[in-house]
């Protein structure tokens, strides 16, 4: 394939940060704080992509492979508990094949009436170079799988491993879903150009993931509860201008390991326990924003961009 | 391109793992185990005793620690010996002083090389693990069957013989395995690995030669990780070891008992300004007077009498 690779992917307007017609999320919130874990399933020899390797070290890494197994075995425990404690839902990023392979997992998450989306079918398998018929036989997957264990049309969408093609999001918003959690360029909803029909962004921060944190900027604990106060504190004071979006998107290897959950669970609750926030799911923020904004958001785009 | 057909397989999609070593299972769900005399947490100490040989190869990588400038890299030589000559004798002695007995994780390099370090082991009943030849020998999926039996096998009867103890407990180098590693150690009698990090308490390993029991040998709770790879200060690293057995305290009780496990390299904490960021987290530990300070070989017999 020699289609030439753009200089800009074409998916959203230039749109600063000043000057937007206020949100007010639902009973005056000026934060929307969504929590998104995600649980993943990380095959030891998955077929090899040929832009991605599935694992640092060769197959098997049988020690990336038990540190994510960690999450499922014994992490999401131990987070689900600070969840019910807080009474906060979680939105999942799925990858969904766990459906089959981790059935109780779904089945407690169900019961506390947890949204599902779709993170593929499998963390080790990627998008990239699938035709479109491959892309959407996965997506088709996605939405009839969580269907058939959790009653749930997905509304929202984290590309596995963050792995995209050019139509992605078009193929997303053909298929009715809402929402992409892949676009960071923003603390507010945005719309996103697609084919055809009407599709957003919602902020899904990697700023705030806990394997950002602890992986990548190999931060200690007590630092990502202090971030994520930061963050959050920060943004409780721009939402009263126009109502801001908070992520944190979790997974149960990383934060549900005992000397991270004590200052995670703090920080949560320090969040939760301001009056001015709306703690609520993807779904929600997503139908909210389209029931209310959209539509003047866009208008809005348009003329700050010449009438497009 | 597009992706070949077998991309969208997913031959091993259905209940349980993708590999046939273990069965999938959350910790929550397990019957309790006990521990001797109601303690509520084991307390496991391991102490890495490594030989980082001057040349080693980089396929397939280096394991972490070995040396990283060109050749002769007589800083990295040094500062790992340095844990052998100095280092592991501070620890050593903050443990006798607080009736620790530790496991000591050893490459049989290093008792072919300094059987006096060896000795000093041995004499305070500390556990020998089998760690391999040396840092520098590595197993991984393209190494051949016969290389690696012959390596595992050279490990063990060397380490039996220079120390006069059975050596039932295993610690690949880098913790790194080959899909036969498992199969080859059960083959030499060993009865636990240590090198999975997905669970915080043991469980069984199927191989082709008799089962072995998963140890929680852990992979967090190391100045490995916190110190050298993450580059934590010291007081971070007191810190986290002590949330971590905060929490598993208050998760545990006399009824259903839990492991506390951390992993030390003489070359990292056995410098002067690091010593005592050990001791005061293990003090912390001993000041509860039902927490049992034992080696791998004691935890596995107390949990396997009550396997079953």
């Amino acid at each position: 394939m020699a289609d030439a690779q753009k200089s800009d992917p074409g998916l959203y307007d230039y749109w600063p940060y000043i000057d937007r017609p206020k949100i007010e999320w639902p009973n005056g919130a000026k934060v929307a704080l969504w929590v998104a874990p995600n649980i993943e399933f990380y095959e030891l020899d998955p077929p090899v992509n040929p832009s991605r390797k599935p694992w640092p070290r060769p197959v098997p890494d049988i020690l990336t492979y038990s540190a994510r197994d960690y999450g499922n075995r014994v992490g999401h425990w131990r987070m689900m508990e600070v969840f019910d404690r807080l009474g906060v839902r979680g939105s999942v990023s799925l990858n969904v094949a766990l459906c089959e392979h981790h059935p109780e997992i779904i089945e407690e998450c169900v019961k506390r009436n947890w949204e599902f989306y779709s993170h593929g079918i499998y963390n080790t398998r990627y998008c990239y170079n699938m035709d479109e018929a491959q892309e959407r036989a996965v997506i088709e997957d996605a939405i009839e799988t969580v269907k058939k264990h959790t009653g749930q049309m997905i509304a929202g969408w984290l590309a596995p491993a963050l792995t995209h093609t050019e139509r992605t999001m078009d193929l997303l918003a053909e298929y009715g879903i809402l929402y992409t959690c892949d676009l960071f360029c923003d603390d507010q909803p945005q719309p996103v150009n697609v084919r055809k029909g009407r599709f957003i962004s919602i902020p899904y921060s990697l700023e705030m993931n806990d394997i950002i944190h602890y992986n990548v900027n190999l931060g200690s604990p007590r630092r990502y509860a202090d971030i994520l106060k930061a963050n959050f504190d920060q943004l409780l004071e721009e939402g009263a201008q126009s109502g801001t979006v908070m992520c944190i998107p979790l997974h149960a290897y990383a934060v549900g390991h005992p000397h991270r959950i004590g200052p995670f669970a703090e920080a949560l609750e320090y969040i939760v326990s301001h009056e001015d926030v709306w703690v609520t799911t993807g779904r929600e923020i997503a139908q909210y924003y389209f029931e209310n904004y959209y539509d003047q958001t866009v208008t809005a785009i348009g003329a700050a961009n010449g009438g497009r | 391109m597009p992706l070949p057909p077998e991309y969208l397989k997913y031959s091993r999609r259905g209940y349980g793992m993708d590999q046939s070593w273990y069965d999938w299972s959350m910790l929550p769900k397990r019957p309790a185990v006990k521990w001797p005399n109601g303690a509520r947490l084991a307390l496991w100490v391991s102490t890495a005793v490594e030989f980082f040989p001057l040349n080693p190869p980089t396929v397939p990588f280096k394991a972490p620690g070995s040396m990283s400038t060109p050749y002769p890299d007589l800083r990295h030589y040094t500062l790992r010996d340095y844990g052998n000559r100095v280092g592991i004798f501070r620890i050593m002695k903050v443990l006798d002083g607080l009736g620790i007995r530790a496991s000591a994780a050893v490459n049989s390099a290093v008792a072919e090389r300094t059987p006096r370090l060896i000795d000093e082991i041995v004499k305070r009943g500390w556990e020998i693990l089998a760690g391999g030849l040396d840092m520098g020998h590595i197993h991984h999926g393209d190494l051949d069957v016969a290389t690696e039996s012959e390596w595992i096998a050279r490990c063990v009867e060397t380490l039996r013989q220079s120390t006069g103890q059975a050596v039932t407990g295993w610690l690949s180098p880098a913790r790194s395995q080959s899909m036969q590693t498992m199969n080859l150690v059960a083959a030499q009698g060993i009865d636990y690995v240590c090198d999975w990090v997905n669970d915080e308490m043991p469980y069984p390993i199927t191989t082709a030669n008799g089962q072995l029991v998963a140890m929680p040998h852990s992979h967090e709770m190391s100045d490995l990780l916190i110190i050298f790879q993450n580059k934590h200060s010291e007081e971070a690293f007191t810190q986290q070891l002590i949330d971590q057995f905060d929490v598993l305290y208050r998760e545990a009780s006399a009824d259903d008992g839990r492991i506390m496990a951390i992993t030390v390299h003489p070359w990292i904490i056995g410098q002067p300004h690091r010593i005592k960021a050990l001791e005061r987290a293990l003090a912390h530990m001993l000041a509860k007077d039902d927490v049992w300070p034992a080696t791998g070989a004691d935890i596995l017999a107390a949990w396997r009498a009550q396997q079953a």
